[in-house]
């Protein structure tokens, strides 16, 4: 594997203007170095200081100058002591001359490995560039950089460059700086490679790849607009999540003196009948099934092979469309870059022209793309141009997957006009609302922008390599807490939030939440239901029955019989509740009928039978209620009480039929006819 | 070289889904079951009344109502399988239910019940149910005047009576009733026509007590606008604003019309519910819901080949030092500085738990920083909860109304327990297309990569002598390409996904026991008609030329890039391997039993030497290498 090698000179500025954001720089380059430790275990590194009270590079001793440039590590195979050395790096006291330092480091890796490992040599340089480099001996120092860049390139050697700006650096000599930066340009042009400006330490932090992964074509051949157009490109990913790395299962069952123990955990899937649970399935003997509805359809890998949606591979344009037509939260997946195949200069010319004339028009392009041979499907996406505005990167499209139409669930929701006044704000509300967005700006006009994904590192993972080289010294140490610079991609930046506390405490004053529950737009029993799952209840809880189970009602008061019933009928602390409730209704719809004067109570007393029934329903219990009906009739008629009997029929409360629940003795008809039956009866 | 896998997640559509919890809650949430009843009208109505659709084909409105319920039934099936349906009509000549009630048909299985899971039979069965429907179940009017008959009555009831299983606090019960009679009891006078709308209400009021919605699924025709307000405006309870938003998104057009019903047919389920922070002391309440994810064909089930039942897998964890059995282990380590460094799970999720909360404001940019390139998955939808305040409703309107008006999408971070991460939240405004809602409004949330998810592709194809960029010219012709080549009315949704309706198509016939598979139409193919005609052909041309010259297929020809260093090596490598392979006497060793012997780079060689694959165990290559040689 060692084939991938690279070779990484780190050129740290420690010079006194550096010292504030060195902290960052010690952060990034021990993470960088405990990756290659895990990743690229092969690949060497070594450390170039300069800005140092100290002077100790070869050069130096050879033919003089090169004064503060201290060669900390020379180039070695990644181990811990580079992690150490990383770790706690030396504060200069001069400021540094990065040219000088730059000249070190060609020399080291010229020395070291002459024309070896071409491109794979790679020069990293942090600097604030703020000191004036030394005037050369001859020429301008255009021409020397110049020359410099060139026996770079002619080495086979690359320099990427981090400049320290804004925020971070008191703005000193901008004439210094100007001329700085005008020189670096020069290495990145000659050099083709990146140089970045970072302003905050997040940046600073999230700038520096702390791993490299040399990307692998996911196509490679032509982006097909008619049999007779084609053009050659390539695709590669332009994002793949940076998984949180896999760690293996411990076992701890070999003895301590093995030392060659490996402590794995192995999985086995053993596959048994569901018959015989002793029966173990031979894999030969295990066919797979698909399910369909309650069906399992069995259906062996080689028929599957045989019926499978087989397309051809290929990448073939549908056409153009409006931007518009597509949004942006389509995007389903991680994003593509199609770039022009490089031994094709045509393809590159042709992929400009379309790139900028799409840019132009406001118009992207439609895909249908099939990436290898034997994939069992196709993908539909978005081809978007992606002109750059550097003379040495070549313009291409970002592509992105789009969904089919059995990936879009079309849920309605409602408007927000429907919702009542008190839900929509008033202009007041809306102005505080805008100062408060363009308060919060994470991008201000002439500044860089805060966050920016590009330069932002994951937190996670940056805790995760932290930790692990802590474990590796303290064995027992506890998780580290956040780190400081890190905690600012996580929370809001509290500078920001101070510097603009008015606005923030307006707008919260605006938005004072303690309104009342919201009045839905939509009656909807089924939400309602659904809702009862939610699990934090941080506002009170709709009106139903939630808030009387929460109250455990004990007994059937004289207020709120049928809510009381409700409640206590759906206790489910003891299953005695459920016929304690229908008891104690049966007795309030009793005291109610009897204490009526002239039919005053009957509404009431109905409204309690229905409760009732509801509750015999749910809980299938029909008979209590249909004897009891019967038995409340017979009641009525002994205490010549038929007005109530005559009420129940116009408000047509029916004995419960089986239809309704299984366990009733009635038919639907005798329980259509049951109050009809009693009033003929009593006439 | 080992292979990027998972470089390439699509290259098995098959693949297991990632252990995201997200994914996980979302299928908790699905086992929600639900019981649907349709309620069909048969009445003469629906079959007199037609609409045209696109081909000009006049369709009625209960083959609408049935085909409406065919692509809902198919969509149960796939995603939903455990819900169960039941499918009535009413105003039939014939009557079929428990109840055995006048005017009711339950259409169901003879070995199925009434109301039971979706299989392939049934909608086989649904399908071909219009030709026999006037043979065995005829079309009758419903209300008469001077009969005491009243079939919607009964649907209801009968309906409802089906819907009595399963618990109201687990099942979620839905009638959806489709009709195109506004107003079933107009052919009746006086008290009788109030008794009848009363009794009829009342059933409806009952059922929804029951925990049972009942929605309506009105079909209009353009003559006739179906009027709520004459009956089922008090049978769906609806009031005031509700009712003209109601109305408005029952269309005209048939497509229209069906694109609606369908969207009625589908319950929301939310994903999650969580607090979203804006600024300390003010949160609001959001739900989120995934409105769009890749649906993948379902899991695989193990089965016994010879009795084809199902397989239950164990899983047992073995100790690799002593081969004990072990319990599986809270302990992982991860080697570093040649040790084993130990964690427990509970300190690795402490490393994770890096925010406090869920969704955190952090601020606000322009939109156009919303690089193309800042996806990382499907994005998630957020609606503010129904169980907060007005007041929390008043800010996530007042929020949403700025970041429109403003330009600007809010930067959060979410602080999952699988991946925290950065996310941007697009605010969305409500999109109605002729009646229907497009898009809700809400926002979506889109999830931002890390820089160490951001690859530098374009870079590495820099050049310090300059790359091509294109003249005007070539700009020009580029655009007159574009405007040729247009498609007006794309729409994100308009494909299906071919492999997934091969997929279910084999194993319908399948589960069918047919002996043909239904040969699926790939909607994705390019228009090659439309490629073909000469004025997208010339400005082609004209393109072309003006790229290439005029020697475009020497160019393509030749121009296929130097072979990489990587390719050289790999070809030699293969070289290397016939040869080395020609030195065995495989036939021999094979015989003899001895393969098994030669080392793994010498069993490589034959089968690099035969183009066959080299993965694998040794077990498999030896078994490869004995197949291929026929023995």
């Amino acid at each position: 594997m060692a084939r991938n090698k690279e070779v990484l000179l780190l050129l740290l500025d420690v010079g006194p203007s550096m010292h504030s954001v060195l902290p960052e720089v010690e952060k990034v380059c021990s993470m960088l170095v405990q990756k290659k430790m895990i990743y690229n275990k092969y690949d060497e590194v070594g450390i170039v200081l300069f800005g140092t009270q100290d002077t100790d590079n070869e050069l130096t001793t050879e033919v003089g100058g090169y004064q503060h440039v201290v060669v900390l590590r020379n180039t070695k195979v990644v181990d811990g002591d580079i992690v150490e050395a990383l770790q706690q790096l030396p504060r200069g006291t001069n400021g540094g001359d990065f040219l000088d330092a730059v000249i070190v480091a060609m020399d080291m890796l010229i020395k070291k490995f002459g024309d070896t490992n071409k491109g794979k040599k790679r020069i990293c340089l942090i600097t604030n560039a703020q000191s004036p480099i030394k005037d050369p001996y001859e020429g301008s120092k255009e021409e020397q950089v110049t020359t410099i860049a060139k026996q770079m390139t002619a080495h086979g050697m690359k320099m990427e460059s981090i400049i320290v700006r804004g925020k971070l650096s008191q703005d000193e000599n901008k004439e210094i700086m100007d001329e700085n930066d005008r020189l670096l340009n020069i290495f990145s042009k000659e050099t083709s490679t990146r140089l970045l400006y970072v302003e905050d330490p997040i940046s600073l932090f999230g700038a520096l790849k702390t791993r490299n992964i040399t990307p692998v074509t996911v196509f490679r051949g032509d982006l097909e607009f008619s049999p007779k157009l084609r053009i050659k490109v390539m695709v590669y990913k332009k994002t793949q999540e940076e998984k949180f790395p896999t760690l293996k299962k411990y076992s701890d069952k070999a003895p301590q003196s093995d030392k060659f123990a490996t402590h794995e955990v192995k999985i086995d899937y053993e596959y048994k009948s569901s018959d015989d649970p002793d029966i173990v399935i031979p894999p030969d003997q295990r066919i797979k099934g698909y399910r369909y509805g309650p069906q399992i359809v069995p259906i062996s890998t080689a028929e599957w092979e045989a019926v499978k949606f087989k397309p051809e591979k290929g990448v073939k344009l549908l056409g153009f469309t409006d931007s518009s037509n597509v949004l942006r939260h389509q995007y389903m997946k991680e994003a593509y870059v199609f770039i022009a195949d490089t031994g094709n200069a045509k393809a590159g010319l042709a992929v400009s022209a379309l790139a900028r004339a799409m840019k132009e028009m406001n118009k992207v392009a439609i895909l249908r793309c099939v990436w290898r041979n034997g994939q069992g499907s196709v993908v539909i996406g978005v081809l978007t141009p992606n002109v750059s505005d550097r003379e040495n990167i070549p313009d291409s499209f970002f592509f992105n997957v789009l969904p089919f139409a059995e990936d879009v669930r079309e849920f309605q929701f409602p408007s927000f006009t429907n919702y009542p006044a008190s839900c929509q704000p008033n202009r007041q509300q809306l102005e505080s609302a805008a100062n408060f967005i363009k308060m919060l700006d994470l991008a201000p006009d002439g500044e860089k922008e805060v966050l920016l994904p590009d330069f932002t590192p994951n937190p996670v993972l940056a805790r995760f390599y932290h930790y692990l080289d802590l474990k590796s010294k303290h064995p027992d140490a506890a998780v580290p807490p956040l780190d400081y610079t890190l905690r600012k991609i996580t929370e809001p930046e509290t500078d920001l939030v101070l510097q603009n506390q008015s606005v923030i405490d307006s707008f919260r004053r605006s938005f004072e939440l303690q309104g009342n529950p919201l009045k839905k737009p939509k009656r909807s029993l089924r939400e309602k239901i659904n809702n009862e799952e939610g699990k934090e209840n941080i506002t009170a809880p709709p009106a139903n029955l939630i808030e009387y189970t929460s109250i455990k009602v004990e007994k059937i008061g004289d207020s709120t019989p049928v809510q009381d019933f409700e409640a206590m009928i759906s206790r489910r602390d003891s299953p005695d509740w459920v016929l304690k409730a229908i008891n104690d209704m049966k007795n309030k719809i009793f005291d109610m009928v009897e204490d009526s004067h002239e039919g005053d109570n009957y509404t009431k007393a109905v409204e309690c039978l229905v409760a009732l029934r509801k509750g015999c329903i749910l809980e299938q219990e029909p008979n209590q209620f249909n004897n009891f009906l019967k038995h409340l009739c017979n009641f009525c008629k002994e205490k010549n009480l038929q007005s109530f009997c005559e009420y129940l029929a116009t408000k047509r409360v029916t004995l419960i039929p089986k239809t309704e629940a299984i366990d009733s003795d009635a038919t639907d008809e005798e329980a259509r006819s049951f109050l009809v039956k009693s009033e003929s009866k009593s006439d | 070289m080992r292979m990027d896998i998972e470089d390439d997640p699509e290259f098995d559509i098959f693949r297991d889904e990632d252990e995201d919890p997200d994914a996980e809650f979302e299928r908790e949430n699905d086992s929600n079951k639900e019981y649907v009843v349709y309620l069909v009208d048969a009445s003469p109505k629906m079959f007199n009344t037609s609409c045209l659709s696109d081909n000009q084909q006049p369709e009625s409105h209960f083959q609408i109502a049935l085909s409406c319920i065919s692509l809902t039934l198919k969509a149960q099936i796939i995603n939903k399988s455990h819900d169960q349906v039941s499918i009535c009509f009413f105003n039939t000549r014939e009557k079929k239910n428990l109840q055995d009630l006048n005017g009711v048909y339950a259409f169901h299985l003879p070995q199925g019940d009434y109301l039971d899971r979706p299989t392939a039979r049934l909608i086989k069965d649904f399908d071909n149910l219009q030709e026999s429907f006037s043979k065995n179940i005829g079309s009758q009017h419903g209300v008469l005047p001077g009969s005491r008959e009243n079939p919607l009555y009964n649907a209801i009831w009968v309906a409802q009576a089906l819907l009595r299983k399963g618990s109201a606090k687990t099942v979620n019960k839905r009638i959806l009733l489709f009709t195109n009679q506004d107003d079933p009891f107009g052919c009746l006078k006086g008290a009788f026509k109030s008794d009848m709308t009363r009794t009829t209400l009342q059933r409806a009021k009952d059922a929804q007590d029951l925990g049972i919605t009942i929605e309506l699924l009105p079909l209009s025709s353009p003559d006739e606008m179906f009027d709520l307000s004459k009956f089922y405006v008090d049978l769906i309870g609806l009031e005031g604003d509700e009712l003209v938003n109601f109305m408005a998104s029952t269309g005209n057009r048939l497509e229209d019309m069906k694109d609606q019903l369908r969207k009625r047919m589908f319950t929301k389920r939310r994903v999650k519910k969580f607090k979203f922070t804006i600024v300390d002391g003010l949160s609001i309440e959001l739900n989120s819901y995934a409105l769009i994810r890749p649906t993948v064909p379902g899991s695989i089930t193990w089965l016994d080949s010879i009795t084809n039942r199902p397989l239950k897998s164990e899983r047992t964890f073995i100790c690799a030092d002593t081969g004990a059995l072990v319990e599986e282990s809270t302990r992982r380590f991860h080697p570093y500085k040649n040790q084993n460094i130990i964690f427990s799970v509970k300190e690795l999720s402490e490393i994770k738990r890096v925010a406090t909360g869920h969704l955190h404001l952090l601020g606000f940019k322009p939109l156009s920083c919303l690089r193309d390139y800042y996806n990382m998955k499907p994005s998630t939808f957020l609606y503010p909860s129904d169980e907060g305040t007005d007041g929390s409703m008043c800010t996530f309107i007042a929020l949403h109304k700025s970041m429109i008006q403003l330009n600007r999408f809010a930067v959060a971070f979410s602080g999952s327990s699988s991946r925290p991460q950065l996310v941007a939240l697009i605010a969305q405004d409500e999109v109605i297309q002729s009646g229907g809602q497009i898009e809700p409004p809400g926002m979506h949330m889109i999830y931002l990569p890390y820089s160490d998810d951001i690859r530098l592709v374009e870079e590495r194809y820099s050049d310090t002598s300059g790359v091509p960029k294109a003249s005007a010219d070539q700009i020009k012709k580029a655009s007159d390409l574009i405007k040729r080549l247009d498609l007006k009315d794309f729409s994100v949704f308009q494909f299906t996904n071919p492999a997934l309706q091969r997929h279910y198509a084999v194993l319908e016939a399948l589960a069918l026991e047919e002996d043909e598979i239904p040969e699926i139409k790939d909607e994705t193919l390019p228009d090659e008609e439309g490629l073909a005609r000469p004025g997208v052909v010339r400005v082609l041309e004209e393109f072309k030329t003006s790229i290439y010259g005029e020697n475009y297929d020497e160019e393509s020809e030749h121009g296929t890039g130097k072979p990489t260093e990587a390719s050289k090596k790999r070809k030699a490598h293969t070289e290397f391997a016939k040869k080395e392979c020609e030195s065995y006497d495989w036939g021999e060793l094979a015989d003899t039993g001895k393969l098994k012997d030669l080392t793994m780079v010498e069993l490589k060689y034959y089968l690099t030497g035969h183009n066959l694959p080299v993965s694998g165990k040794k077990e498999a290559i030896v078994s490869r290498i004995l197949t291929h040689m026929g023995k």
